[in-house]
């Protein structure tokens, strides 16, 4: 652990996460302003820390069958670059001939270099063995971006089709219910129950949707990653199951990641 | 031959060196591109089959409307409105409301059909999450309008009288097939598609239109 003090304070905040769940449902404002409240409490303490802390350990450390570390991994910015290259992911690379994001191109990484088994990794489910090391490394590569602005490269001729493959998923109605991305995520001011929807197809929206992940969830006290926050958007949207990296899920990280052009990244952020 | 072959490959690198300046393939492409994407990137899961990422033609309409901006123009929309008016039917027994009281424990009850249920009948409406229904719920979406007060403010006094039947076989539509009074409506169509069945949609009818039902007070 690098940070002992950090991983520290968030293990204690932790502790004091669930008395505050209990706030009163009588005001409605009331909720989303005391979420607002809650993160502006953790700010300098978000439990997201301690994934943070054990990404930056797992990026350093000695693994896989090969025994080697990933510092030679290159996230876009030149092997080892990881300060600034969360903001410009999902993008092309080269060496694999396709767009990918941060999971995708990390899971390259621990094949290549570490000599990893790529499918089963793609087949452990979320929260368990190696699917968590990406967590915990996504959640530190974004935070070595934090403050940044979005700025994804739509320079090359992939980068341009899965914009635009991304936004005809965006739109893409489907399942039982008929729902798309777009019925809860395409207008400003909106709220499913209490939970307040960015509007995606807008930067503001879309810095605020897209750019807050990975983040803590005080609802079940897991750290998620943009890969999980999908694939729950979709079995909420009643579609089947996306499988993890998959270019459907690519596509839309390209669609919101160059909407949210300019727009900070707050990742790893703290959630309901 | 040879050269053609020679001919067409340095033409491949070159577009491939220019990068920016390769053009993005037609909007029709990009279709094909985005399906065959869709069919390589989900699977299986539960009750979550495939076909539900192979849309109807109405939803691809709807799809591409929402995405260019450019709405379904208005003869497709009536032809939209009129298939889907087709599938419904009044229910079986001719009494359209049933019990307000269920009616709201179905409206608050969000689940159903995801690849994590395991009954695929033991579906809510999802009601609260888009709509504010009865006063007492605070906890309410705002993606769809209010229903608050919605038989009382269409005049339902009675349910059963003559003056309240287009009302009523109304919201009866709505509920079965949102789409057949609004083309690219974002309402699931709950009785269509097998979402709710006839019991529940009449337990809802009930909250909506029962003079009784908090909704109306």
């Amino acid at each position: 652990m690098s940070n002992p003090h950090r991983a520290l304070r968030a293990a204690a905040l932790l502790l004091g996460v669930a008395p505050w769940l209990a706030a009163p449902a009588w005001a409605q404002k009331s909720a989303t302003d005391s979420i607002a409240e809650y993160r502006q409490m953790l700010q300098d303490g978000n439990p997201a820390d301690l994934f943070e802390a054990k990404g930056e350990d797992l990026w350093k450390q000695k693994r896989g069958p090969k025994g080697v570390s990933l510092e030679a991994c290159d996230l876009g910015k030149g092997p080892g670059v990881v300060k600034g290259a969360w903001v410009e992911l999902p993008r092309y690379f080269a060496d694999t001939g396709r767009v990918q994001d941060v999971e995708s191109r990390l899971l390259t990484c621990m094949v290549r270099l570490q000599g990893f088994n790529e499918e089963e990794i793609l087949k452990t489910p979320f929260g368990r063995g190696e699917q968590n090391t990406l967590t915990a490394l996504a959640t530190w590569i974004s935070a070595e971006s934090r403050g940044l602005k979005f700025n994804l490269s739509q320079s090359h001729p992939q980068e341009r089709v899965m914009y635009e493959v991304g936004k005809r998923l965006f739109f893409m109605r489907g399942g039982t219910h008929d729902f798309a991305c777009a019925t809860c995520h395409a207008q400003d001011d909106k709220r499913i129950r209490l939970q307040d929807l960015p509007n995606i197809t807008k930067a503001s929206g879309a810095a605020l949707g897209f750019g807050a992940w990975p983040a803590y969830r005080v609802s079940n006290g897991q750290m998620w990653s943009m890969q999980l926050r999908l694939n729950d958007c979709y079995r909420q949207q009643r579609f089947p199951y996306p499988i993890f990296g998959s270019e459907a899920t690519i596509a839309l990280g390209v669609y919101m990641g160059v909407n949210a052009k300019g727009g900070e990244s707050i990742a790893p952020a703290i959630k309901r | 031959m040879k050269t053609t072959t020679k001919l067409t490959l340095t033409a491949v690198a070159a577009l491939v060196l220019a990068g920016c300046a390769a053009p993005l393939p037609s909007s029709a492409e990009l279709d094909q591109i985005t399906r065959d994407i869709v069919a390589r990137s989900f699977r299986a899961q539960g009750q979550a089959q495939l076909d539900r990422v192979q849309p109807d033609e109405d939803n691809r309409l709807c799809a591409e409307a929402d995405r260019t901006g450019v709405p379904v123009p208005e003869a497709l929309a009536k032809a939209i409105e009129a298939r889907n008016m087709a599938t419904v039917r009044p229910p079986s027994d001719g009494k359209y409301l049933g019990d307000w009281k269920q009616g709201e424990t179905i409206a608050q009850d969000g689940r159903g059909k995801t690849w994590t249920d395991q009954n695929p009948d033991a579906n809510g409406g999802n009601c609260y999450n888009c709509h504010q229904i009865s006063k007492e719920e605070l906890s309410y979406g705002t993606l769809g309008p209010s229903l608050y007060n919605y038989g009382k403010l269409r005049g339902v006094t009675d349910p059963n009288s003559a003056a309240a039947k287009p009302i009523v076989e109304y919201t009866w539509g709505k509920l079965v097939n949102s789409r057949a009074y609004n083309a690219c409506s974002s309402m699931p169509r709950f009785g269509h598609m097998g979402i709710l069945d006839e019991t529940k949609m009449k337990h809802l009818m009930a909250l909506l239109l029962d003079p009784a039902s908090p909704v109306n007070k």
